[in-house]
């Protein structure tokens, strides 16, 4: 038995088969051929396959992802259509009487190398979409495609990285658990194996020699065992069979209210970071969205999306949900998080930096871009809209301001609309401070709470040096959540939390009984957190 | 000298853009471009500085790296195509 330690990014256990996943599994040979118009013949024909291949792909991607995502493998199928690369491909298979395949690798390297070598970072990230399509095509030249070709049985994938286009092609039914090398909590394969409810580890030192053998997954302690001897295995196995009770335990209370043992009522929604997102939201039965990050929409593209691709987006959501409510909240991006189009400057302090609201207030194209596509969507089921970062009462005002402007414009424009509730972020120590005088402007407060407690503790959550320094559960930040909540209540507003700690079951009764109306959590805790209210009496 | 790719006829007419998208002509609209000019069977090019790309050509137009802010200068064979590729230019670019 062999055991490796990683980081753990997604909890629970996965007993099953490793597959080792590698990405150059071509290998490329220099052949020397004869007859060139055949071999031109054999590299059109691959092309073909590669085109259709790509357009399964847009259609799986737009289907389960979104459009926006696809957007990238539209841009492979231009790339590879493209005079220039096939020139490349011509001029080798004929002058040089080389293999299509080591044709199409050469015409990669070239060009990937030509954008990697230039000055603005769009453009030199564009290399790996050359490589991509290059390898997609020697792929099918050597028949050895590159279209994952996952087995019947579930399995342990282990990867030394994953790339987005590569989990988006796997069969989620059989992936039992993710392990790669690189690649941090906040990847991507960490996020979808978080919403898959499997667990997943980073950090580990991968080796091919694992493929096909036995392996378990400890997303709690961050362990790999491949080949598990018998004891490990029954121990697991008895582990596994113990959450697997608890989580059946769990189902059973879907379609239940979240309600106190006192009768006492609590909005239990979700939080979500794309339109797939509330598929999951739904299957945990979540009573509605508490919190839509719209982010996914600015960083997964090259450029600002434009209203029509926003309104798409939100509008899906508000109609999957069905009436339930959908809490919007505009763009939460910054100088940490990188949407490099805007031409952000790096800045000494992010956290406290031109970021959310402060970007909207400012380029103010942007904001009313995104209001107008949220309040087109609201016919289409009951959405909100909330606004991050705030720290005055003006720049409420100035929010309503705009707010009645693109009303305006909507109306002359005949473009149907309906009031939406408003709501802000509580989640510096100034809003905290002047709930009383917010709560006049608007309809609800939500608390992000992993924001109010940097800014109140002064300690930044991304420095791993200061994590004993960063108490979540430090009065001063309870002390804030309380009197938010009882300011919003004086005046008006129903007021929740969206932070992490609304899924801290250790918690939930303190939220509970200081009156919190709405938690919002992650989709794999509604369950568990309605279990824990259930259990509550605030009496 | 400049390098003109592809056919040049005696009707060559242009004009200068200065790009406002945030990321310049990146693959989207360039790739757009490179569709309308294949459909139109007109010689087009996009001169950036001292360069040159056939407009026909997506790794061409990539190849230039054209930055927001960046003046480029579209040269077109026939004045109705020049007259689209304005339209273009204003539109997406």
């Amino acid at each position: 038995m062999e055991q490796y330690r990683g980081k753990s990014v997604s909890p629970n256990i996965a007993i099953g088969r490793i597959w080792f996943y590698e990405k150059e599994s071509c290998q490329i040979k220099k052949r020397e051929i004869s007859n060139a118009a055949l071999e031109w013949k054999r590299y059109e024909d691959a092309r073909a396959v590669a085109k259709l291949q790509l357009q399964e792909l847009i259609r799986k991607v737009k289907n389960e992802v979104g459009e926006i995502d696809a957007e990238i493998f539209d841009v492979h199928e231009l790339l590879m259509e493209d005079a220039d690369y096939n020139d490349y491909i011509r001029r080798m298979i004929e002058e040089e009487h080389v293999g299509a395949e080591y044709a199409v690798h050469a015409a990669g390297d070239y060009y990937a190398e030509m954008f990697a070598a230039m000055d603005n970072e769009y453009f030199r990230a564009r290399s790996a979409d050359i490589r991509d399509i290059s390898q997609r095509l020697a792929g099918i030249l050597t028949d050895q495609g590159k279209k994952i070709q996952q087995g019947e049985e579930p399995v342990i994938i282990v990867a030394t990285d994953l790339m987005p286009s590569e989990t988006v092609q796997m069969d989620r039914a059989k992936v039992l658990a993710f392990v790669t090398e690189k690649g941090s909590v906040n990847s991507h394969v960490a996020i979808l194996a978080r919403t898959m409810n499997i667990p997943a580890l980073t950090a580990v030192k991968v080796r091919r020699e694992w493929n096909g053998r036995i392996g378990i997954v400890d997303g709690s302690s961050g362990i790999l065992y491949v080949d598990p001897d018998l004891p490990t295995l029954e121990r697991m196995r008895r582990y596994k069979n113990r959450e697997k009770k608890a989580a059946m335990e769990l189902q059973k209370l879907k379609g239940m209210e979240t309600v106190t043992q006192d009768g006492r009522q609590i909005r239990l929604y979700a939080n979500i970071g794309n339109v797939a997102d509330a598929e999951d939201a739904l299957f945990q039965d979540a009573e509605g969205i508490g919190l839509f990050r719209s982010e996914f929409l600015y960083l997964e593209k090259n450029s600002l999306p434009t209203e029509e691709e926003q309104f798409e987006s939100y509008r899906k959501v508000a109609e999957k949900m069905k009436g339930k409510r959908v809490i919007i909240r505009t763009m939460d991006i910054g100088a940490d998080k990188q949407a490099p189009y805007l031409g952000l400057e790096k800045e000494e302090n992010p956290a406290m930096g031109y970021r959310a609201i402060r970007i909207c207030l400012e380029q103010q194209e942007i904001f009313r871009t995104q209001l107008r596509a949220i309040y087109r969507a609201s016919v289409y089921g009951t959405v909100a809209v909330m606004f991050p970062m705030i720290i005055s009462v003006e720049e409420v005002q100035e929010i309503k301001r705009q707010i009645e402007t693109v009303k305006k414009e909507l109306q002359s424009e005949q473009i149907p609309f309906r009031d939406i509730e408003t709501g802000i972020m509580i989640e510096t120590p100034a809003a905290a401070l002047i709930s009383d005088e917010l709560a006049k402007e608007v309809d609800f407060f939500s608390i992000g709470t992993n924001d109010l407690s940097q800014y109140t503790l002064a300690v930044d959550r991304q420095n791993p040096r200061l994590e004993r320094f960063f108490d979540p559960y430090h009065p001063a930040v309870l002390r804030m959540i309380r009197m938010t909540v009882e300011n919003g209540h004086r005046g008006g507003c129903w007021v929740g939390i969206c932070g992490e700690l609304a899924a801290d079951l250790t918690l939930t009764e303190e939220f509970v009984k200081m009156g919190v109306d709405e938690l919002s959590v992650t989709p794999a805790m509604i369950l568990p957190v309605r279990e824990a209210v259930r259990s509550i009496s605030v009496s | 000298m400049k390098r003109v790719v592809g056919k040049r006829s005696k009707y060559m007419a242009e004009f200068q853009y200065v790009i406002t998208d945030a990321v310049g002509l990146h693959a989207r609209p360039a790739g757009q471009l490179v569709r309308l000019v294949k459909e139109s069977d007109c010689a087009v090019t996009v001169e950036k500085g001292n360069r040159v790309a056939d407009a026909g050509r997506l790794m061409s137009l990539l190849g230039l790296g054209v930055k927001k802010g960046d003046e480029v200068t579209v040269t077109a064979d026939s004045l109705e195509m020049l007259e689209l590729l304005k339209d273009f230019f204003y539109r997406n670019l």
